[in-house]
């Protein structure tokens, strides 16, 4: 120990060397003022050797710790590695040193003569003092050997060993004393970084509530100072609040109660946490009550187990969901009324719908031999068209026709089998699917087709053929209608030239009963001229109904040509009034008209108007017996239609004659003894007439009660504009 | 003052009986009447006796009506002489035909004498255009 040396060197220099109670005053001087126990056995040493001319000398400090040892604290004329290697273990209670500690006195220790030195004093005589203890009966504070063991050295080594002991003590118990607190002070700083380092907040709480300890990750949560943000200082009161909530229902609930959960909020990022509270009562003397708390962070623990229930249940969802799925999908396939096989690599059959176990399975004792052989049959053929296709390559699908046989009635099934490879991730053939159709309605479909088309080829000849007769019988009416034209521009010329033969024999008929009648012959007796009036009378006749074939001619060879212009309808009743008023003198009927007087011009063939209003009068005129016949004649401003109505009180028309009479050669009566002459044409030419000059002729009778004929015609042809 | 000798007649028509009324009728209306029976005769009897008016049948055997007006009208000697056509053939056409081939006037079948006798006096009266007049 240099340090030490220079000191007690330092010391001894500046030390004058006295005797007696000088020198002892200024050692205990010295002694007093050492700082530790080495430097206050150094100067003892040192003191002894100027006072009483010790050598060497060591001083053993009496360490009672677990194991007691003798330690050197300083030494003197001893080299120090020597020094420094000796301790002496107390529990040997033989050794010298232990007994010449526990003497009650300075025990003189003989040379030991050739044997190993006891001590590092070397071989020679050594007087061993023990150290007083500060208080009595503790073990002794030391040992102090010195050498050599004159009268002098003993005096004052014995006195050294009164007043160094207990100051060796105190100074060692101070030195104790500061080594314990250092200790402790390290053990708390060390306790602090412990429950620092915990991540879960740990508090110690007293009665009231208050924190007394908080470890760091719990003042984040639960303390706070001004300095912080508002909204960090409102969480930690929040949190303050929950907390002692929770301590106060843990109070009142007691331990017992599985977990306390507190929810805190996280002052720095707001987040939510969830604790679980774990807390102790402790109790101490001094400090009285207390609990330790430690929250332990379940945010994560209840995120993961609420996650885990999420999973759980998407997995019963799912199991659930797929066992539906595999329920409907065997419902699907057992519906399916093509039979579907699942066969795997070893051509076994793993899986199959029920069309499919009616022609692939029997059930022995209840099928018959015959069944089961079919079965049989069946599964052989099945067999050898799903080998192929394991050995097959690369295609996946592949379709083929089996012919199977019905077990149940023997029927044959021509089947279209095609067979789907299910492969698994590594290209392994796992299964085979397979689906069985069958083909017996589309072979007959496909006989039937072919029946259907070579009907149809018949047809097809059969339509040509009737399309060539179709062209030949059109061909025979085209030349039909050309000779019907023929005949009727033949019938049209013909008529023409009867009509003029007619003519020229009438015209002297005519003409001679006309000179005749006029007395160009000389004068006739009554009886005569009467005769010859019914000779006229029936000229006339015949050459009205010549007249009447000839128009009826004309109009249907398109020979009549329109002649259209405006009158005044007026004028023109007022001439078909004086034609026939000789046919008016011979009835007794009354013939009135009643023309409107503001009816406008009338834009016609005048000359058809006229024959048309004649006939119909005339008819009028013909048949009715007796009462009436009227003329009127109005204009329909909303139709722009000129109606001329010839109406009488005569015989009248039965609804089913009503069209009749405008046929050609028709009346009523049609019997050959019919009362009224004329040969039925003058209605029909009427309607021809009228519907060339775009009008219309209608009838309203009844028999008994008269006729209404109405002649409409446009004030204005249509075509005309 | 000497009276204007009668009105001369040529009356074409190969229908005797026809021709004898219209004769009978005429000349009894102080008409005078010749007769010719087909077209050359009519011709030859318009250029021989320059007749007033000629009552023309159309259908006539060999030179028919329509023949014999056209060259009667095509002669400067009977050119202004009327033409009235008579014709038993009552169609469209027979008239314009006749009209085409220059008669002056169009009377149907059957036409009674006293109607020939009103046509021959309308057509002769005086101040009635005549187509002969039209010509320089």
């Amino acid at each position: 120990m240099p340090a030490a040396r220079t000191a007690a060197g330092r010391v001894g220099r500046r030390a004058r060397p006295g005797t007696g109670a000088t020198g002892r005053l200024e050692l205990l001087e010295s002694l007093l003022v050492a700082g530790d126990p080495v430097q206050c056995a150094q100067r003892a040493l040192s003191w002894l050797q100027r006072q009483a001319g010790v050598r060497r000398g060591l001083c053993l400090a009496a360490d009672p710790g677990e194991s007691p040892r003798l330690l050197p604290l300083a030494s003197l004329g001893v080299s120090d590695a020597a020094a420094a290697r000796f301790s002496v273990d107390l529990e040997m209670r033989d050794h010298p040193l232990t007994r010449a500690l526990l003497a009650a006195g300075p025990v003189l220790m003989p040379s030991n003569g050739s044997g190993t030195p006891v001590t590092p004093l070397g071989k020679a005589e050594v007087q061993a003092v023990p150290l007083a203890p500060l208080r009595a009966g503790d073990l002794p504070a030391g040992l102090l050997l010195v050498t050599p063991p004159t009268p002098a050295v003993a005096r004052d080594a014995r006195w050294l060993g009164r007043v160094l002991g207990p100051r060796l003590a105190a100074l060692t118990a101070a030195g104790r004393l500061e080594e314990t607190g250092r200790r402790l002070q390290r053990e708390r700083g060390l306790l602090s970084s412990i429950i620092n380092a915990v991540t879960d907040p740990i508090l110690l709480t007293d009665g009231e509530g208050r924190i007394i300890i908080a470890n760091a990750r719990a003042e984040t949560l639960l303390a706070t100072d001004d300095e912080q943000s508002e909204g960090r200082r409102r969480a930690v009161a929040l949190n303050n609040m929950l907390f002692s909530a929770a301590l106060t229902r843990r109070a009142i609930e007691g331990a017992e109660a599985p977990r306390h959960e507190v929810p805190l909020v996280d002052p720095v990022d707001g987040s939510d946490l969830l604790f679980e509270l774990l807390s102790t009562m402790t109790s101490d003397a001094r400090e009285g009550t207390g609990i330790v708390s430690i929250l332990r962070n379940v945010t994560d623990l209840q995120r993961a187990t609420a996650e885990l229930e999420e999973n759980y249940r998407k997995l019963r969802q799912t199991e659930a969901d797929a066992r539906a799925e595999r329920d409907r999908l065997d419902l699907v396939i057992d519906s399916v009324a093509d039979p579907i096989l699942v066969t795997d690599p070893g051509g076994n059959i793993v899986m199959m719908n029920a069309p499919a176990e009616h022609l692939f399975t029997a059930a022995p004792g209840v099928s018959s031999a015959e069944a089961e052989r079919l079965v049989q049959a069946n599964d052989a053929h099945f067999s050898s068209f799903v080998s192929n296709l394991f050995f097959e390559g690369d295609s996946r699908r592949r379709s083929g026709s089996i012919n199977l046989v019905d077990p149940g009635t023997g029927a044959a099934l021509p089947m279209e089998a095609i067979s789907g490879k299910i492969v698994s991730e590594h290209g392994e053939v796992t299964a085979l699917v397979t689906i069985l159709h069958d083909r017996t309605e589309e072979l007959e479909r496909a006989r039937l087709y072919e029946e259907l088309k070579k009907v149809s080829a018949e047809l097809e000849v059969k339509v040509r053929e009737a399309t060539a007769e179709l062209v030949r019988q059109n061909e025979l009416l085209r030349r039909s209608h050309i000779a019907l034209e023929q005949a009727s521009a033949l019938k049209s010329q013909f008529l023409a030239n009867m009509s003029h033969e007619f003519r020229t024999p009438l015209n002297a008929i005519l003409g001679y009963t006309s000179m005749l009648l006029k007395g160009v012959s000389g004068e006739l007796s009554p009886h005569q001229r009467r005769n010859l009036e019914r000779i006229d009378s029936n000229s006339q006749h015949l050459l009205s109904i010549i007249n009447d074939i000839l128009d009826i001619t004309r109009i249907e060879a398109g020979k009549m040509p329109l002649t259209v212009a405006d009158f005044p309808l007026v004028d023109l009743v007022g001439e078909v009034l004086a034609e026939v008023e000789p046919l008016i003198a011979r009835t007794k009927l009354e013939v009135t008209s009643r023309i409107d007087r503001a009816l406008p011009m009338l834009r016609s063939d005048r000359q058809k108007v006229k024959q048309i209003v004649i006939n119909l009068l005339t008819n009028a005129l013909k048949f009715t017996p007796q009462g009436w016949v009227k003329l009127t004649a109005a204009h329909d401003p909303d139709t722009d239609l000129v109606a001329i109505v010839v109406a009488d009180s005569g015989i009248g028309i039965s609804p089913k004659d009503q069209q009749v009479v405008f046929e050609d050669f028709r009346q009523a009566d049609d019997s050959p003894t019919r009362q009224y002459t004329g040969a039925g044409l003058g209605l029909a030419i009427c309607r021809r007439l009228t519907s060339m000059l775009g009008g219309e002729l209608t009838v309203r009778s009844a028999p008994g009660e008269g006729s209404a004929f109405t002649l409409a015609l446009p004030r204005v042809p249509k075509d005309a504009g | 003052m000497i009276a204007a000798p009668p009105t001369l007649v040529l009356l074409v028509d190969d229908y005797a009986d026809n021709r004898d009324i219209y004769v009978q009728f005429l000349t009894y209306s102080g008409l005078r009447v010749e007769e010719a029976e087909n077209g050359h005769q009519a011709l030859d009897k318009a250029f021989a006796l320059k007749p007033d008016v000629i009552v023309m049948d159309l259908s006539l055997p060999g030179l028919d009506g329509w023949e014999a007006t056209r060259r009667l009208k095509d002669d400067p000697r009977t050119r202004d002489i009327p033409v009235i056509a008579l014709t038993g053939h009552a169609l469209a056409g027979h008239s314009r035909g006749a009209f085409d081939a220059g008669c002056d006037a169009f009377i149907t079948k059957p036409c009674l004498p006293e109607r020939l006798l009103d046509e021959i006096r309308a057509i002769l009266a005086p101040g009635r255009p005549r187509s002969g007049d039209l010509t320089p």
